[in-house]
């Protein structure tokens, strides 16, 4: 299967063409190579699919992931690391998300993008986002799935700071990647501990070794906690999700692309990806679950508060991840992927309907100057309507099976928990319906100019749009409940990849609740979601309590709207500290240490060579008389005793000499 | 047969005088080059040295009875002479320079 080579180099030459002549290149062909891509990547996965269920890897007896070596990369004593991709039933499906919703975003980019001058560049720079995610995902081992790791971030970072000219958009690239520096350390600390205890990163051997060891195995907790400190960064959980909001800075098609759709679930992925590893470290676990329960509960109160559209759909967002790292804390490893793939589907759908809204309303993103916006974007209206009904967890939309089977999960492992989560699920509902309450009913807040201006978006972006919104409609069908007696075909299709869990944990996958409860919890979270969206409505729903102006906000409310002051938190912990250390060094450290340390051995060496030039006289006779005195040194180290006997005897024969002379002989 | 090959005349002064004779023409070489300021005089010393080491090497040539350390100081005598030509071409360099054979005023490569 050597095409399967080509799905992330199809974009990576996308990348080359656009990126090294975006400034000659016409805009249509751009729009061809860049879309042309990402569709053709999106062709060959779903060949691949087509092969791999033909040949059995799939679905036959034989679940053999498949697995292509491209070549060795890196040898060094006994440790090989090939650059080699692994496709099997997850990989798979995170194909088809990455190419798919990808094509659909790019097509959407370029209605979104085209009046942008860097029109060229844009799409330069979203191919090899898709080229690197790909890399992520097909890898076979971690170091593969490193590079991608680190190269979305890159892409991550040209794409928030996208309009550079703007001060304040370049700090939140920065702030972006300078806060999954943060995670990927310990994502690269997670990656040593296996090369130490596994001697391998290539997944089938180290989940083959590590099914023979016990659970709760401290090296296999130490490692998964590490790998899962790289998944909060990526993911934005807390403590490191502060970036994701102001990740919005970029353009929106890369706000539905990254930061909702592929990049910020990657952390999911590795954590399923790793699940052998995961479920032997229950302790682990319940950390992940607890991260994602503070972070679902504390991102969606947030998101109630915001008057940015893309801010309220951040948070939404970061709460959403929050979600899926409470499936996976919970074990239910295919819950949380579930929620990943109508995640991807719905939060696609609503930041790609706020771009259409933001494009309508000539770059306007505050929620408080829109309104009434209904009958004049038809189609971006219905969309988000319900992409909205989607994340709020009505059936039977997408996003209510994955959130129910999370709940249900989570009220067996820990009611304390679920009481948390759908807390969350009822904030979840309740923000997102105030956003669309106020976006679009009651009257228009705007001015003249963007009344007047307000306009449909043209086709190529309503089609992603209309996609994306059926896919959020059905896409919840691939995951009947059990109650259900329908076919959980998502959990069938990825059983495969459980089965190191199954082997060391005999508890896995058993849901230890019976149908009626099952029941009722379902009919608790859709009420509590009614409920949410009655109490939104009975606030917004005509248009009525418009929030308040920025300066008029005070109190608790105040806390909250400006985010718990966490950023100014971070300020005060992290960075003045850290830049108070740096001033240290600046001044302190490096003149007098360093600086005086070269300069000493400096001054030592001239003012010893000064003295000793001195020794240079000049003089002839000098130089001479010290080579004889060297010459007679030498002789005498080298010839020492003999130089005694010689001269002994030539004593001894100097005064026979004399002697016989003076007798006359 | 060794003996018979040292000349009679040769065979009168015992080879400790050759040894002694040229070790004082050495010494005096050395303190003349060590202690003398004027040019010529210390080129001269240096022959000096030179010949000391000459007359050593016929001794003993002559008492082992080998020709070859008379033959090495013909090349050395001719080593010399070619030596002697550039050496004075050098001394009569300095002088033209500084009006002066006196080393002690060469020192400008003092430190």
């Amino acid at each position: 299967m050597s095409l399967i080579a080509l799905i992330p180099l199809v974009p990576l030459i996308g990348f080359l063409i656009n990126g090294l002549g975006f400034r000659k290149i016409p805009k249509n062909i751009v729009s061809i190579v860049g879309v042309g891509a990402s569709f053709i990547s999106f062709l060959l996965v779903a060949y691949t699919f087509g092969y791999g269920y033909g040949s059995g890897a799939f679905n036959g007896e034989n679940f053999e992931p498949i697995t292509v070596t491209l070549f060795d990369w890196i040898t060094v004593g006994d440790l090989n690391i090939p650059f080699a991709f692994q496709i099997d039933q997850l990989s798979i499906i995170m194909l088809f998300i990455i190419t798919g919703v990808g094509t659909l975003i790019h097509v959407y980019s370029m209605g979104y993008m085209s009046h942008d001058e860097g029109y060229g560049k844009f799409f330069a720079y979203l191919n090899l986002f898709i080229f690197f995610m790909l890399l992520l995902v097909m890898g076979n081992n971690y170091v593969v799935m490193f590079i991608g790791w680190e190269g979305v971030g890159l892409c991550s970072y040209l794409l928030i700071g996208f309009w550079n000219k703007n001060f304040e958009f370049g700090n939140a690239a920065r702030k972006a990647f300078i806060m999954n520096r943060v995670g990927d350390l310990g994502f690269l600390i997670g990656i040593f501990l296996i090369i130490q205890n596994f001697g391998s990163v290539v997944y089938t051997d180290v989940f083959q070794q590590a099914q023979s060891m016990e659970v709760g195995n401290g090296t296999i907790v130490a490692i998964t906690f590490f790998l899962f400190i790289g998944a909060m960064g990526k993911s934005a959980q807390i403590p490191l999700f502060t970036w994701l909001p102001d990740a919005m800075a970029g353009p929106t098609p890369v706000s539905a692309l990254i930061h909702a759709a592929t990049m910020v679930t990657s952390g999911i992925y590795m954590v399923v990806r790793s699940n052998v590893l995961y479920t032997l470290a229950p302790g682990t676990l319940e950390f992940v679950a607890w991260i994602g329960v503070a972070t679902a509960v504390l991102a969606a109160t947030i998101g109630m508060f915001q008057n940015d559209i893309k801010k309220v759909l951040a948070y939404s967002t970061v709460s959403q991840l929050g979600y899926m790292f409470i499936g996976l804390g919970v074990m239910a490893y295919t819950s949380g992927f579930f929620h990943v793939i109508t995640h991807a589907f719905f939060k696609a759908l609503l930041f790609l309907g706020a771009g259409s809204v933001i494009h309508a309303m000539s770059d306007e993103q505050d929620i408080r100057k829109m309104g009434g916006l209904w009958g004049k974007i038809k189609i971006t209206a219905i969309t988000f309507l319900l992409g909205t009904i989607a994340i709020s967890g009505l059936p039977p939309f997408a996003g209510f099976f994955s959130k129910d089977e999370i709940l249900a999960h989570t009220f067996a492992h820990n009611k304390l928990m679920w009481a948390l989560a759908l807390l969350g699920s009822f904030m979840t509902a309740f923000y997102m319906f105030r956003l669309f309450f106020l976006t679009f009913m009651g009257n228009f807040r705007g001015t003249k100019e963007q009344a007047d201006h307000l306009h449909e978006s043209p086709s190529s972006m309503t089609i992603p749009l209309i996609a994306l919104a059926i896919l959020s409609v059905v896409g919840g069908f691939i995951g009947f409940p059990e109650v259900m007696h329908l076919p959980h075909a998502l959990a069938d299709f990825l059983s495969p990849i459980y089965e190191g869990s199954k082997l060391v944990n005999p508890e896995f996958g058993v849901l230890h609740i019976d149908h009626s409860t099952e029941w009722i919890l379902m009919a608790v979270s859709v009420g509590v979601a009614i409920g949410a969206i009655l109490l939104a409505y009975s606030l917004y729903g005509k248009g009525e309590n418009v929030p308040a102006e920025d300066a008029e906000i005070t109190g608790f409310h105040k806390v909250i709207y400006n985010k718990y002051y966490i950023d100014e938190a971070y300020q005060a912990i992290f960075i003045k500290p850290t830049q108070a250390l740096s001033r240290v060094f600046a001044n302190v450290i490096e003149p007098k240490g360093i600086d005086g340390a070269v300069n000493g051995i400096g001054n030592l060496v001239n003012s010893f060579s000064s003295r000793l030039r001195k020794i240079q006289t000049g003089g002839t006779a000098a130089y001479l008389f010290s080579m004889c005195v060297g010459i007679a040194i030498i002789l005498i180290i080298n010839f020492g005793y003999d130089f005694v006997e010689v001269s002994t005897d030539f004593g001894n024969n100097l005064m026979n000499y004399i002697k016989n002379a003076s007798s006359g002989k | 047969m060794l003996e018979s090959t040292i000349p009679d005349i040769i065979r009168q002064v015992p080879q400790t005088n050759y040894v002694l004779l040229a070790t004082f023409l050495f010494i005096i070489g050395i303190v003349g080059v060590l202690i003398r300021r004027n040019a010529i005089i210390i080129f001269m010393s240096i022959e000096l040295m030179l010949n000391a080491v000459n007359l050593l090497l016929i001794a003993f040539s002559a008492y082992a009875g080998d020709v070859d350390g008379q033959v090495f100081v013909f090349f050395i005598m001719a080593v010399a002479a070619a030596e002697v030509a550039v050496g004075l071409a050098i001394i009569v360099m300095i002088y033209r320079n500084i009006r002066s054979i006196d080393v002690s005023l060469l020192d400008k490569l003092r430190g």
